[in-house]
């Protein structure tokens, strides 16, 4: 029973996961022609949603003390002036991750 | 064709990194929550979400309803029809790969592909969507196994290791800011998430979040799209 409950707890969550994945293609597939409005969306949402997950990955930044908003703040600071200055995406995110860890496991 | 395979690569040592990582976190906790490696190998495989997975363990720890189940992942995963509406065009003609590169179209594999990759010629756009497609794949179901596998052995104190997702995405976004002349999209996807976040709470504001940045798109002018 148990077990039943689990495998079918993880079928339910691939089957939903997989379903959100496959829905734009199954409803715009093939010869039908995508309605312009659904282009325009596509072409933009790119730069859109990539802002929405970087405030996905901080929603739960406290603001209520130093400890809580500082070290994001810190972090993300070096690993944006970073990029702007060196354009390298594994040393921005190294950079960035290794103060981040220093920061909440010694600092605050 | 060795060079696509290097790109892939090489775009997705970011990847490589946040996945290993949080896949080994993911691992870790399922494992000492009490259930098996197996469970953990697939969840990896066949979920296939990171954040979802997290959750995942709650839901099962605390024996929730399918339906709660199912309703949830609904919700922490809706943002992945965004990431299909943006890849119709450019998963149209791929082929057999086609159901593969839709099933693994992750956060980190969408902030990959949404772009094009200046190193990457025509012909071998499909064999490169599909190397990262694997690649990431293959990062995650490794760090899990890993995290499973060691979770007894290993104590290492990994607190804030996760930010490296969260670098991940800052990079790319400020990658497609420096990019472009205009960036009218980008901020009302940054400008309407804080908003939704300071009314809805961290919770609850994605899906509306997600609406009104659909609905604002929709409405306003285009921003020099690269076709």
């Amino acid at each position: 029973m148990n077990n039943l409950y689990i495998w079918g707890s993880v079928a339910v969550i691939a089957l939903v996961t997989a379903a959100l994945r496959f829905l734009p293609f199954v409803i715009w597939n093939g010869d039908r022609k995508t309605p312009k409005i659904i282009n325009k969306l596509g072409n933009m949402l790119p730069y859109a949603i990539m802002g929405m997950l970087v405030v996905y990955c901080l929603k739960d930044t406290s603001f209520t003390d130093i400890g809580g908003f500082l070290p994001p703040l810190i972090a993300c600071l070096i690993t944006g002036i970073l990029y702007v200055w060196k354009r390298n995406t594994l040393i921005s995110i190294i950079a960035g991750t290794v103060s981040y860890m220093i920061l909440v496991q010694m600092v605050f | 064709m060795n060079k696509t395979l290097k790109s892939a690569f090489f775009d997705t040592i970011p990847v490589l990194t946040g996945y290993l990582v949080l896949g080994f976190g993911f691992g870790i906790i399922l494992k000492s929550s009490g259930y098996t490696t197996l469970l953990a190998l697939a969840m990896s495989t066949l979920i296939y979400a990171g954040s979802m997975q997290y959750v995942a363990i709650g839901l099962l720890s605390g024996g929730a309803s399918f339906l709660t189940t199912a309703l949830t992942t609904l919700m922490v995963n809706a943002r992945h029809i965004f990431y299909g509406i943006s890849m119709l065009k450019r998963y149209k003609n791929v082929g057999k790969i086609k159901p593969y590169l839709i099933f693994a179209l992750t956060d980190e594999t969408y902030s990959l592909v949404c772009t094009d990759n200046q190193n990457i010629s025509p012909e071998n756009k499909n064999r490169y969507y599909f190397l990262v497609s694997l690649f990431n794949h293959i990062y995650w179901i490794t760090g899990s196994l890993l995290g499973a596998v060691a979770h007894s052995i290993l104590k290492f104190n990994s607190e804030g290791i996760d930010f490296a997702l969260t670098a991940l995405f800052l990079t790319v976004f400020l990658e497609q800011w420096l990019n472009r002349k205009k960036h009218t999209s980008a901020i009302i996807g940054v400008a309407v998430s804080v908003v939704s976040l300071i009314i809805f709470g961290s919770e609850k504001f994605l899906i509306p979040a997600m609406l009104v940045i659909a609905l604002l798109l929709c409405v306003i002018k285009e921003d020099g799209c690269d076709e």
